[in-house]
């Protein structure tokens, strides 16, 4: 159901973007017009996103954690997985963010004859997703050299380390290789693993899906059916440096669907769970430090529910007369309140 | 908003992020500066223009394979007969052929390549034949 919803909504994409491509009156809107609405979205939407979590309250730690806590001076804690402190924290989060840290703990649950059910590691799911993600974050710099003049420093370089295999004309980038591959295996695994294909939505085929189309279209556009890429970048320099040019006739159907792609890509980004760019770095249970014990966390909507901290002065003040009958030992005999 | 400082930084980091293309060519103000090929006043190229933009880098390697894995050296027509070039068989050459109407590797070649950072390896063995006429070796 979730697929073919997706396939549907993908297609829908394509013939979109073909009569962008197709119809002159429309190349102007597509070339243009769309990219831009779609970049705004993507950077307001965003911020939306990350002002509403800001917004939530976190009124205590929430220390899921995968080591020791700080504890008796004896006792190891363990520093990355149960930080106690802000460098820590920043330890944390780089290893989450750079290498899916809490992913590469995941564990695949099986049920197998007899009936008994096994845990066992799977590092499959981890291994590509980073592969994945950083195939991404590559490929989006490497653009750059479409983006900007001058030209970043970190294009050339990540150009000659991606087409390091000098194998055919032009290059091949590892990159696009390794995309591809990640991305059959993050859409299969939805499709051939039932217990999987039971949980998954639209919402998660469609990204996936949405990304390949960008990923095919590109490489198509590079290896196969040739676009004119001066006027490629004509036109994106025009639209970045806010003087954007009536396209060129030399863009070809295979760049209109690439960038109709893009910027579908970047308006549903905010309102999806793309959106786990930003979002990773508000997570509650990765960016803040396990310091439960250490020091006192007060509910930060305490004043809003009119609740007052009850301590335990003011409850033997409370209760001190029938305590003092019961014969219960006081920390004092009278009350603080004078 | 609760941690509003820290909140604030990582916003205005994803803003430095993602509006760093438009960023880099305010500062640079080269944004408007466009790729110009100067083309040879007079000849006719073997093939199309449309097909040479997009096509010439996999002709070279078909070019390349012919000449050092076949030994078939010499350019022809889809007709069969040859190509001429100064009364003589036009080569399969990047260097003979090409840049004998295409003499100025700095401003046909390079233009383009620079404009969009191509940076070919054809010239980690060959050389511009006019710096080469000039006595400059690599």
């Amino acid at each position: 159901m979730g697929i073919w919803f997706s396939l549907v909504a993908v297609a829908a994409l394509i013939l979109l973007g073909l009569l962008g491509a197709n119809v002159s009156g429309l190349n102007y809107i597509f070339a243009v017009v769309i990219p831009y609405i779609a970049i705004t979205l993507f950077i307001v939407g965003s911020i939306v996103r990350i002002v509403r979590w800001a917004r939530s309250p976190v009124p205590f730690r929430i220390p899921t954690t995968g080591g020791q806590q700080k504890s008796l001076s004896f006792i190891k804690q363990n520093r990355l997985d149960n930080p106690s402190s802000y460098l820590g924290v920043l330890g944390r989060m780089a290893l989450e963010v750079l290498f899916f840290r809490s992913l590469f703990r995941n564990t695949k649950a099986e049920l197998k004859e007899g009936p008994i059910l096994t845990y066992g590691a799977n590092k499959w799911l981890w291994m590509f997703s980073l592969a994945f993600h950083w195939s991404f974050l590559i490929i989006f710099l490497r653009h750059f050299r479409f983006f900007t003049q001058p030209i970043p420093f970190f294009v050339p370089f990540l150009q000659d380390i991606d087409g390091f295999f000098q194998i055919w004309v032009p290059l091949i980038y590892m990159t696009n290789a390794v995309i591809l591959a990640a991305l059959t295996y993050l859409f299969f695994r939805r499709v051939f693993d039932s217990k999987i294909r039971y949980i998954s939505l639209p919402s998660d085929y469609f990204p996936l899906l949405l990304i390949a189309g960008i990923a095919i279209t590109g490489i198509l556009m590079r290896y196969f059916f040739k676009t004119d890429l001066v006027a490629v970048k004509e036109l994106m320099l025009g639209i970045l440096s806010f003087a954007p040019s009536a396209p060129s006739e030399g863009l070809s159907l295979w760049f209109y669907l690439h960038l109709f792609f893009v910027c579908s890509l970047l308006i549903y980004f905010p309102m999806s769970k793309l959106v786990h760019m930003s979002g990773i770095f508000m997570s509650p249970t990765r960016n803040l430090a396990n310091t439960n014990r250490m020091r006192r966390h007060v509910n930060p909507w305490i004043d809003e529910l009119k609740m007052k901290p009850h301590t335990y002065e003011e409850y033997e003040d409370e209760f001190r007369k029938v305590m003092k009958g019961a014969g219960m030992p006081l920390d004092k005999e009278e009350s603080h309140v004078s | 908003m609760y941690g509003t400082g820290k909140v604030l930084i990582g916003i205005l980091i994803f803003i430095l992020a993602f509006t760093s293309p438009i960023l880099i060519n305010m500062a640079g103000g080269k944004a408007s500066v466009k790729a110009n090929p100067v083309l040879p006043q007079s000849g006719k190229c073997i093939e199309s223009k449309e097909y040479m933009k997009g096509y010439h880098m996999e002709m070279l390697d078909i070019w390349r394979d012919k000449v050092v894995r076949q030994d078939i050296r010499f350019l022809k027509k889809a007709d069969g007969s040859y190509y001429m070039l100064n009364g003589a068989k036009a080569e399969m050459s990047l260097t003979k052929t090409c840049m004998s109407c295409h003499d100025n590797k700095a401003k046909f070649c390079d233009e383009c390549h620079n404009y969009l950072d191509v940076n070919p390896y054809c010239w980690d063995c060959h050389i511009d034949p006019s710096l080469a006429k000039k006595g400059v070796t690599k």
